[in-house]
């Protein structure tokens, strides 16, 4: 990690050689053909990746890079760039808490201490079981009906600090 | 799980509610091609792919549809600024469905609801343009609109509605949903561009427009999703027609998505004449302010509009009006903030958002954003200084329109300015007199 | 032209250009960060705002960034209007609110952007009281230091390094207030032209590790206007040195060669100025005896007195003085300029096509404007690195030709990218192996130097069917032809590229050809050759005086035709067989060594005398473009140490001949040698004009070698004694060994040894310097052109037949494949191992393994070196690299090699 106080990061080494699934390959080639230019695939490419390894190990940044015909450095920029690009391990299901205006009036400040609360851990952190990784997000887009978040690819309404006990229980 | 929209009118048809009418009329979200084309889904295609494309253009500029992406420019003048021609070469349209402005959620239910609607769209505005491919932009998070519009696509293609000679009108079209990763600032149209290419997602510099030059340097039109999902109405019943859906309120045309979130007793979204104002909306249709609270102030469409108070409930809520009082209608969604609420925290939240959304691009906007952050929590702590006023002001003044890349700081400043003209004493509160802790 | 009004005044400026470059070269100042001229506007720093009005009668006006607002007609802004001023005092405190206020232990500071543009804009109090980001740096390698916090982020690096020099391997990444720039992972970077980081960078987060440990600010270093040693191209440069040691080199802005970028190799390469066993005092090998000046020219003159036949072998890294006062010593006949018989061929060669054929050679700026580039054989990154840049550059022509379409200015460099994307100007490459300019290339092809030639040729015959056919040409190799006769043929500007480096005379009289035959479809062509060594082509003008090759002249002593060697700044190992040279040295009775460097020759010497490398003399050299440009003395070494008496090579010989002769010294100064080489050659005629002589007066002034803040000068000398001496004189150049003197642009001249104006003490200083910002300097450029295009052009007629057995090619490298700058101790870090390249085709016949060793066979040269399997090099070439130890081979031997056991 090269940034002393962020969440996003570059690595410092690229760890075990990592090689693309031919799903994965055949995903983002047909992913490239959606575009003018290979590179437009570059999160298609890590979203495929990170669909299979919930993040984007450091390796595939080159797998990718090679795929698409762009430099490493492009790839890396990118996916530091997004903040739903993973480039650290996450846990088996990301939590991610709206904290925009209308869900912190409606409460965020509440559900978010309730959540680390429970969790153990700090925004940005994963459970020592890998089951849960807390991060906060933009407005979700469903403002009516905040407090909101997302666990993975579901978006929860209406959520408070009371009743995430059960809504938590629905992810092992 | 979906969004729900509330009606506020009874009487609901396609010649009230051009977005919406098919939504409410089926109970449910439209989604079968069947029961799209059933409720006159493809009929405004129809017509369009009869029409020279240059008439279609003609007919929204007349209709004077203003972009409801929250700048509310002309839909019909952007298109008219695009090359046509037969030497006009590869053109695209972009659907900004980027919707991340906080206090938003009108292009998450139309998409969702209504994704034929959508596609539908997508092709005549295409068609007008004389673009030949197109791409929704849509933020990665509204996982079921993706799926819906995917569905849509393919449906419409094996309808005949995209891909080669659509309609036998001789017009090739390709649609994509293209997935975002994430971050705000996509939603500007140019940082859109740059992310649709698989680049970072900072803005461009304009001019060039893009309608000049823009996906990999082609002309290209980007429109946000409510504004094209207007276009199939007005191509079936005139301009005129939507002129006066305003119902006098406004002298803009057509209807707007309004919504109510925060401490309202209804929250939601409705499809209202253009102009409706901010006390019919939050009084009438959102029930006034849940029980036990008053309405310290709002934000007319989003965190990048500048707060408007009491005295403006009754300004029909158009995008002239609300300019003249001193902010942007922005997206139309307003954000009630109740009279419990610490101003400073809210502010400190809001600027706590675009600084973290910041592209980190220009100097004002990625090192200016996270001072002001710290000065707000500095004073909303009570730890504020002499002179910390005067730098938020002197920040409110130099991330304004123009001195940054975009408007990304120029938006975030909205809410700090009018919180510091509305709210004075609170920001004084905050300020430990040289320094040191009382 | 247009008329513009700042601040209440009207002036007349250059239309295309954006008001920040107008005002800029105005003289009127506005603080800038991420605007550079190289790079264009972006807007993204924000610190160049103005007031801007709509005409004379608005008030109010709006702030606008002037680099990305159109120097117009009729434009009216303000610099110096309240708000705007307020605003770009708060782009400052912004930048610095992340910013470590490290300036005293910072490498940058002195000569640091970020510093100047903070006092410019006044900001000095800071305001914020908050925590500062932080980052982690990377080690970028032996050349570079990363120092990330004091990044304020304006994007010049990435912009530089990807944009510019087509990096692949450095970024942006992160968002918001946390970006950082640098390498995806951790490593060397890996650009040839990593080192302008430390100049496009406006702070110090990238700064010249090999200045770090010895370590001097920019005011405290002594300069001189020099020109680089290290390979053909001659970009200028300005070293800055300090107790006689050379302590960083930068760049030396020169409108028609370098402008504003240089190489690593240039940039880091001066190491072997410092080397501790570099020769000081004339020694006698015999005795081990040192001399005074006067006693060894009496010493010398004895030992040559006795001769039969005294010899001399000078050097194409050597100044033509140095060379031309050789050959006067030792007499026609007598006289080599340093180079094998081969590659004297090929020099004279490249001087037959730029002066008797009807093309013109471009200057390098004139290259990046090249629309269509063919580069047939030479890998110019490995051998003129900075024409490989230019290159570059000119693969974005198309963009600016799309651009214009559009109406978007030269300068507005982000939507030019955008509407260009991936499109490219069409460049060609031909060579043996893979080349590092590969990924711009319209298409590529590998093959042995005689198909290279013929490939050429018959690009040639397809432009000009005048020109020679080529029998027996191959299907895929005709349809290449044609593919680059189509595309050199859609260009107003094509160019042909070639040089020396593969030593094939065939590839240069096809790239010859081709350009002759565009010339004949009224192409306004170029050509450019490059050659081996920065004084190549100089010594092939010299040559045209007469002069044998060095076999030639080793033969003669080794045969006893001759008994007084003198060998001028020339390792004759790395110019001849060993034996021939151990055979030589060994007959000759006397072997006299002027060098600046020990090597295996100069341990031979039985007398050694010192002579200057580039930073203690003066001398003029002559690129590959036929400019001859002149270096001059950097510091005194004396001074430091009286003991040390190195002088220029040319000193010492002309001192020499002088007492032999027993006559008074004629050539006291530089300009009396430059005069007398000036009437000796028809083509060295106009050599006097590349430099001011020694008598220019700036305002009755000389021109400061320190800057005015140079500090210590009082105690530098004290452990000799407390007596602070006179500062030394010059008495062959306008430069004085001092801070007294013209600085700064108040110094009109071509002679600018530092680039610093008041309130710019970074590089940035240049655009103070120049007629408009990015142009000429107003003095004119440094140099002087001394070759011209013939009328007409006869083409060379002799087409190569192909060779189907294993034949060399020689491979070069960066760093190694150039003699004096490997002896750099940064650079040898850098340096390959030895090796053989094998093509994986042939490495299959041959059974040979990668890593293997090989017993190589090359005419009648042999030796043992690892296999490289190279997947790019051609079928049936065995490259063979040119780096230290391996034998220096001609392209088309017959090879044979084995695996070793
Ligand atoms: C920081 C920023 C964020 C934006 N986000 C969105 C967005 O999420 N959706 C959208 O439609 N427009 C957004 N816009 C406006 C777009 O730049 C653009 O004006 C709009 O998509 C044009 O469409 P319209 O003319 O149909 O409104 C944003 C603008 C800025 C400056
Ligand atoms: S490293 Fe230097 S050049 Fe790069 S963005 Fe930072 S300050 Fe600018
Ligand atoms: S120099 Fe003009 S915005 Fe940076």
């Amino acid at each position: 990690m090269l940034t002393a106080n962020s969440s996003q990061t570059i690595a410092t080494d690229r760890g075990a050689p990592f090689v693309l699934t031919a799903s994965e390959r055949e995903s983002i080639e047909h992913a490239m053909h959606h575009y003018a230019d290979p590179r437009a695939a570059t999160i298609d490419a890590l979203k495929i990746v990170q669909a299979n390894h919930r993040w984007v190990p450091d390796g595939a940044i080159t797998a990718i890079a090679d795929v698409l015909g762009v430099s490493a450095a492009d790839v890396e920029g990118v996916a530091t760039f997004y903040n739903r690009i993973y480039r650290k391990p996450v846990g088996r299901h990301v939590i991610a808490v709206c904290d925009s205006t209308s869900c912190f009036l409606m409460g965020f400040d509440q559900l978010y201490g309730a959540l680390q609360q429970k969790l153990a851990i700090s925004p940005g952190q994963t459970t020592p079981d890998d089951r849960f990784t807390l991060l906060p997000i933009v407005c979700l887009g469903a403002c009516d009906k905040a407090p909101v978040l997302m666990i993975n690819d579901t978006t929860h309404f209406n959520v408070t600090a009371e009743n995430i006990d059960s809504l938590l229980e629905q992810y092992k | 799980m979906t969004s729900n929209v509330n009606i506020g009118l009874t009487n609901v048809g396609p010649e009230t509610h051009p977005l919406t009418w098919r939504y409410t009329k089926a109970g449910k979200a439209v989604v079968e091609i069947k029961e799209y084309e059933a409720m006159e889904g493809y009929a405004a295609l129809k017509k369009a792919v009869t029409m020279q494309p240059t008439d279609i253009q003609a007919q929204v500029k007349a209709a004077n549809l203003r972009g409801r992406g929250g700048a509310g420019f002309p839909t019909g003048v952007k298109w008219s600024l695009i090359p046509m021609g037969a030497d006009a070469g590869q053109k695209y349209l972009v659907c900004n469905a980027d919707e991340m402005e906080p206090g938003t959620f009108k292009d998450r239910m139309l998409m969702e609801e209504l994704p034929h609607q959508m596609v539908e769209s997508m092709v005549l505005a295409a068609y007008a343009i004389g673009a030949t491919k197109g791409y929704i932009f849509l933020r990665g998070e509204y996982v079921l609109a993706g799926e819906r519009l995917n569905a849509a696509i393919d449906q419409a293609k094996a309808a005949g509605y995209i891909g080669e000679n659509i309609l036998g009108s001789g017009f090739n079209f390709e649609l994509h949903v293209h997935l975002g990763a994430g971050r705000y600032i996509c939603g500007e149209e140019t940082a859109l561009i740059n992310c649709l290419e698989g680049r970072r997602a900072n803005p461009r510099t304009k001019p060039p427009f893009p309608q000049q030059a823009g996906a990999w340097g082609r002309p290209t039109i980007v429109n946000n999703v409510e504004t094209l999902m207007n276009v199939p109405a007005i191509l079936l019943r005139g301009a005129d027609w939507f002129k006066g859906l305003s119902q006098g309120k406004s002298t803009d045309s057509g209807t707007k998505m309004y919504g109510i979130s925060g401490k309202a007793k209804i929250t939601g979204l409705w499809e209202l004449p253009i102009g409706t104002s901010c006390r019919e909306l939050l009084y009438t249709l959102g029930g006034g302010m849940a029980d036990g609270l008053g309405l310290m102030c709002w934000l007319p469409g989003g965190a990048s509009t500048d707060f408007l108070m009491d005295e403006h409930l009754d300004l029909p809520m158009d995008f002239d009006t609300i300019a003249k009082a001193g902010s942007r209608m922005g997206t139309a969604l307003i954000t009630v903030i109740d009279d419990k609420q610490n101003i400073l925290s809210v502010v400190r939240n809001l600027e706590q958002f675009f600084s973290r959304e910041s592209c980190g691009w220009c100097t004002p906007c990625r090192d200016g954003l996270p001072w002001t952050v710290k000065l707000m929590e500095s004073i909303e702590a009570g730890e504020g200084q002499e002179g910390d006023i005067e730098t938020l002001h002197q920040l409110t003044r130099f991330l304004g329109p123009g001195k940054t890349f975009c408007a990304h700081a120029p938006g975030a400043m909205e809410p700090l300015q009018s919180a510091l003209k509305f709210f004075p004493e609170e920001f004084k509160k905050g300020i430990v007199q040289k320094g040191i802790k009382a | 032209m247009a008329t513009i009004h700042v601040d209440g005044k009207t002036y007349e400026v250059d239309g295309s250009n954006n008001l920040l470059e107008a005002c800029l070269t105005l003289g009127l100042d506005i603080p800038y960060f991420c605007w550079h001229p190289a790079l264009g506007s972006v807007g993204a720093c924000r610190q160049c705002a103005v007031k801007q009005f709509a005409d004379e009668n608005d008030t109010r006006g709006r702030l606008v960034m002037s680099c990305m607002t159109p120097a117009n007609d009729k434009t009216f802004i303000a610099i110096k209007d309240e708000e705007a001023k307020s605003f770009r005092k708060s782009v400052v405190e912004w930048l610095m609110t992340n910013h470590p206020h490290d300036c005293p232990v910072c490498a940058e500071g002195g000569h640091c952007h970020l510093q100047d543009m903070t006092v410019m804009t006044g900001h000095n109090t800071r305001r914020y009281r908050f925590t500062k980001r932080t980052h982690i740096n990377q080690d970028l390698g032996p050349f570079v230091n990363h120092e990330m916090n004091r990044c304020i982020a304006c994007y010049r690096c990435v912009r530089y390094y990807d944009d510019y020099a087509g990096g692949k391997d450095f970024g942006v990444f992160g968002s918001r207030d946390n970006v950082y720039f640098g390498r995806p992972e951790e490593g060397d970077l890996e650009s040839e032209f990593s080192g302008n980081l430390t100049e496009v960078c406006p702070t110090g987060v990238f700064t010249d590790k090999t200045h770090a440990d010895h370590y001097t600010r920019k005011w405290d270093m002594q300069f001189a206007p020099s020109v680089c040693q290290n390979c053909s191209v001659g970009c200028n440069t300005s070293p800055g040195e300090r107790y006689g040691e050379i302590r960083r080199v930068e760049n030396r802005y020169n409108g028609s060669v370098n402008h504003y970028f240089l190489c690593d190799r240039g940039r880091f390469g001066y190491g072997f100025v410092n080397r501790k066993d570099r020769p000081i005092a004339p020694r006698l090998a015999a005795s081990n005896q040192t001399f005074t000046i006067d006693s060894a020219l009496d010493k010398a003159a004895e030992l040559l007195r006795g001769a039969k036949r005294v010899v001399g072998i000078g050097s194409p890294r050597a100044s033509l003085e140095t060379n031309f006062a050789l050959a006067d010593l030792v007499g026609k006949g007598n006289f080599s300029y340093g180079v094998a018989a081969d590659e004297q061929a090929l020099n004279s060669l490249v001087h037959k096509v730029l002066s008797q054929g009807n093309v013109t050679t471009p200057s390098l700026r004139d290259i990046e404007k090249s629309d269509a580039v063919l580069v047939l054989g030479e890998d110019i990154t490995q051998t003129a690195p900075r024409i490989a840049l230019a290159v570059r550059q000119s693969a974005k022509t198309i963009a600016l030709a799309m651009a214009a379409e559009k109406k978007i200015p030269e300068w507005n460099a982000e939507p030019i990218k955008n509407i260009v994307q991936s499109q490219k100007s069409p460049v060609f490459i031909a060579s043996v192996d893979a080349t590092r300019l590969d990924d711009i290339a319209a298409a590529t092809s590998r093959a042995s130097a005689a198909d290279i030639a013929r490939l050429g040729f018959a690009v040639a015959h397809i432009i000009d069917a005048n020109s020679p056919a080529v029998d027996g040409l191959n299907s895929a190799d005709a349809e290449r032809a044609q593919t680059i006769a189509n595309g050199l043929l859609a260009a107003e500007k094509p160019l042909v590229i070639s040089g020396t480096g593969l030593k094939s005379q065939a590839v240069i009289q096809a790239a010859a050809n081709i350009a002759y035959a565009l010339k004949t479809r009224n192409k306004n062509v170029g050509i450019a050759l490059t050659l081996l060594e920065s004084n190549s082509l100089g010594t092939a003008l010299l040559d045209t005086q007469g002069g044998e090759s060095v076999e030639a002249i080793l033969t003669a002593v080794r045969d006893g035709k001759a008994d007084v060697l003198v060998i001028v700044e020339n390792d004759l190992y790395q110019r001849a067989p060993a034996k021939l040279v151990d055979a030589a040295l060994k007959a000759a009775k006397v072997v006299l060594v002027l060098d600046h460097q020990t090597t295996a020759t100069s341990e031979h010497a039985s007398l050694l005398l010192p002579a200057s490398s580039f930073a203690e003399g003066d001398g003029t050299l002559v690129n590959m473009e036929g400019r001859a440009q002149r270096f001059f003395q950097v510091f005194d070494a004396a001074y430091y140490n009286p003991a040390n008496l190195i002088r220029e090579g040319w000193r010492w010989l002309h001192a020499l001949k002088a007492t032999l002769d027993n006559k008074g010294v004629d050539w006291s100064r530089l300009d009396d040698v430059t005069a007398q080489l000036a009437s000796s050659s028809v083509s060295l005629a106009s050599i006097g004009a590349a430099a001011p002589g020694a008598k220019m007066r700036i305002h009755g002034l000389k021109i400061a070698r320190e800057s005015s803040r140079y500090s210590g000068r009082t105690s530098m000398r004290a452990n000799l004694s407390v007596h602070e001496p006179r500062a030394s004189q010059d008495q062959d150049s306008a430069l004085s060994y001092s801070m007294e003197g013209a600085s700064g642009p108040t110094n009109d001249s071509q002679l600018i040894p530092f680039a610093w104006a008041p309130g710019w003490n970074s590089p940035q200083a240049w655009n103070k310097f120049q007629v408009e910002v990015g142009g000429q300097v107003r003095a004119g450029d440094l140099g002087v052109r001394l070759i011209e295009a013939a009328a007409s052009a006869q083409y060379f007629t002799q087409v190569p037949a192909s060779v189907s057995v294993l034949q060399s090619a020689p491979l070069y490298h960066l760093y190694g494949s150039d003699e004096q700058s490997a002896r750099a101790e940064v650079v040898a870090t850098r340096v390959p191992s030895r090796y053989v390249a094998v093509s994986t085709s042939d490495a299959l016949k041959l059974a040979l393994t990668d890593g293997q060793n090989a017993e190589v066979s090359v005419g009648d040269t042999h030796f043992v070196a690892p296999v490289k399997i190279s997947a790019e090099l051609a079928v049936g070439v065995i490259g063979i690299p040119v780096l230290a130890g391996l034998p220096k081979v001609l392209s088309g031997l017959t090879v044979s090699l084995r695996g070793s056991v």
